[in-house]
């Protein structure tokens, strides 16, 4: 295991979320699909602090706590768009264009 | 044995964020992310960060994944929670994924990463809260307050509007006045919902 193997696993893994996030519709899917991008960010960071020795650890603490927060406003909005047009589709997120 | 531990936690991470935005089932995709994040926790713990690991787990594993379980539950209806993806979509999604993955691997394939001199240093969990407390302290108080800051905005994003104002129209004499001055603007759209006519809230209280 190198940093070239490490590095190459998170851009996959973000690749995978991207294409998640680009083809669902369904607004749930898109923030697990948000979720596994912040998580390979947060792998670049541990694999950089352990083959370079630069600071990753403490800046991981920090995404994560930021990931919370952005999931639970996220779910709030969600829950919001449920309500307000009874599906979680997307699309339907529409007010401020019209 | 590091290799084949690092190719057998690759392939488990790789084809469960492959089930996550594949699934056409919400809950078994939320499923699938748990397994995701676990094997990351795992791979923490390969790269020597045993605390980062056990709070992956506690965060993500017992918090967040719950939370969107709580998510998919609450928001979908009955329908089993398919999702229809439509085809042409998919195949942009796909080029676009294709290609971002295609530019990065050969930056970091054409990158002397691995060639520099690797230095390998052993971070404790003493020296992690330290540097928390000692060297990120503005970082850590802002995170507390961007944490305390996203709970009231999920609160208030969340909450039904006609919570206060049907308290408010069965029994005012409960509430607070400041709660009350909180109520005063959903008064208008419920009165034609509510059974009790607003006109008698204003009696009832004063």
């Amino acid at each position: 295991m190198t940093l070239t193997h490490a590095l190459l696993l998170a851009s996959a893994m973000f690749c995978i979320g991207l294409y998640g996030m680009l083809s669902r519709k369904q607004a749930i899917a898109t923030l697990l699909s948000l979720e596994l991008m912040a998580n390979s960010a947060n792998i670049v960071f541990v694999a950089f602090g352990y083959f370079r020795g630069s600071p990753g650890q403490p800046l991981v603490l920090f995404s994560l706590a930021i990931t919370v927060a952005e999931v639970a406003v996220g779910l709030a909005l969600i829950m919001l768009l449920a309500r307000r047009h009874g599906d979680t589709d997307i699309d339907l997120a529409q007010e401020t264009k019209e | 044995m590091t290799a084949f531990a690092f190719a057998a936690i690759s392939a488990v991470l790789i084809i469960s964020a492959l089930c996550v935005v594949v699934t056409e089932n919400l809950v078994r995709a939320v499923y699938w992310l748990a397994l995701a994040l676990l094997a990351t926790a795992v791979l923490y713990a390969m790269l020597d960060a045993g605390f980062l690991a056990g709070v992956q787990v506690l965060t993500y594993v017992g918090g967040v994944v719950t939370l969107m379980i709580f998510g998919v539950m609450v928001t979908r209806r009955h329908d089993g929670g398919a999702i229809p993806s439509p085809g042409a979509s998919q195949f942009r999604a796909a080029l676009v994924a294709v290609g971002a993955f295609a530019a990065m691997a050969s930056a970091i394939i054409s990158s002397d990463l691995d060639t520099l001199a690797v230095r390998s240093t052993h971070v404790s969990i003493q020296a992690l809260a330290r540097s928390l407390v000692d060297d990120y302290l503005l970082a850590f108080e802002a995170a507390s307050v961007l944490l305390l800051a996203a709970i009231v905005g999920a609160v208030v994003l969340a909450r039904r509007n006609d919570a206060v104002a049907s308290r408010l129209a069965h029994g005012p004499g409960a509430l607070p006045a400041g709660v009350r001055l909180l109520g005063q603007g959903f008064e208008e759209p419920l009165a034609a919902k509510s059974p009790v006519p607003t006109a008698q809230v204003g009696e009832g209280h004063s």
